[in-house]
């Protein structure tokens, strides 16, 4: 992924990285204000940024 | 060959692990995000494996909408990794003790209350230091050692106060002394692949990695493998962690993980977990 592919935070603006080997469902995380964000990977190759899901009480192992 | 499928509701470092092993061996892996589905359950076998794979490894990381999602997937005739009574075991405490003390598992001391007063009854009845945990629950959350009678009150009180009917499930147990680590063996397909310690963090007694604990290179003994392997059996198998502690009088397994997080298990071994994993689920869509 090129460094201008790299989309802003929806929260704060801040530059979110997004992992060369980015999976669609992955969370990233913005390192300016520390929001969640889901990746959704649109057909064409655009990026789409939903916030995470929070950790419900039956998360985990 | 039926397809190998897999089922999450967030890509953690094991779901990418999985995503890339399959990539790596030229795996073609289903993979479905649970929070962009509706199931039909009256629909077919055959519509359910088109949309999921014939082999499916559940690996939500909502307990619930694991479950839920297995049972739709099992009871149309998909084979799910893990298998509803292994997910429904391991996903309940009390389930789990069960299922190991009829197995001959050893296991700590255990009594469960339904009420605030039996449950400090049950408090006092195993004495102090005693530990408290829910029966549903993950990540050491609300796990607690309890030091007195004052802080049990205080602690059954607090869990009263949260009104889950979860909760209102007492589940207590005799504190074990142990050294400041309990082992994780990784049982896959009932073989061990591999075991860690993990050490609590500092300021804590619970090792769980999700809270900070750091796992180190555990060997696989002879005693281990097999404790682990019938513990693995008894909640009816599958992909499972194993954690055990080593107690006075030998080991003791308090928890078995039916959706298994092997990150910091995977940074103490040379194998493969999330190969293992596959392999595994090409094994299982073989029968």
């Amino acid at each position: 992924m090129k460094a201008k592919d790299q989309p802003k935070c929806p929260e704060c603006d801040g530059d979110l990285t997004m992992p060369e080997d980015v999976v669609d469902g992955e969370i990233v995380t913005c390192p300016d204000c520390g929001t969640d964000f889901e990746v959704s990977l649109k057909e064409g190759g655009g990026i789409e940024l939903k916030p995470a899901e929070v950790e419900g009480e039956d998360w985990g192992e | 060959m039926a397809s190998i499928g897999l089922i999450y509701d967030r890509i953690r470092w094991e779901e990418k692990a999985l995503i890339n092993a399959s990539k790596k061996a030229g795996l073609e892996l289903k993979s479905t995000d649970a929070k962009r589905v509706q199931v039909n359950p009256l629909e077919g076998a055959a519509v359910l494996e088109e949309a999921f794979g014939g082999t499916v490894i559940q690996r939500c990381i909502s307990y619930f909408r694991g479950l839920h999602m297995t049972a739709i997937l099992e009871a149309a005739g998909l084979s799910v990794i893990n298998g509803f009574q292994t997910a429904l075991t391991c996903g309940n405490k009390l389930f789990t003790t069960l299922a190991l003390v009829k197995a001959g598992v050893p296991t700590p001391k255990t009594l469960v209350a339904f009420t605030p007063e039996t449950a400090l009854r049950s408090l006092d009845a195993v004495g102090y230091p005693a530990v408290m945990k829910p029966v549903v629950g993950s990540w050491g959350r609300l796990v607690a050692l309890v030091r007195d009678r004052e802080s049990a009150q205080a602690l059954v009180e607090a869990r009263e106060e949260i009104r889950n009917a979860l909760l209102q499930i007492y589940y207590v147990q005799e504190f074990v002394q142990r050294p400041p680590r309990d082992i994780r063996a990784v049982v896959v397909g009932g073989e061990v692949i591999a075991a860690s310690y993990r050490h609590p963090p500092p300021g804590d007694w619970r090792t769980n990695v999700a809270r900070g604990g750091a796992s180190k290179p555990c060997p696989v003994t002879p005693g281990l493998e097999e404790l682990a392997v019938k513990a693995s059996e008894a909640v009816g198998g599958g992909v499972v962690a194993v954690d055990c502690m080593e107690g006075p009088d030998g080991f003791l397994v308090h928890e078995v993980n039916g959706t298994v997080e092997f990150r910091g298990l995977a940074s103490t071994t040379e194998v493969d977990i999330a190969r293992r994993i596959l392999d595994y689920a090409l094994e299982v869509a073989k029968r």
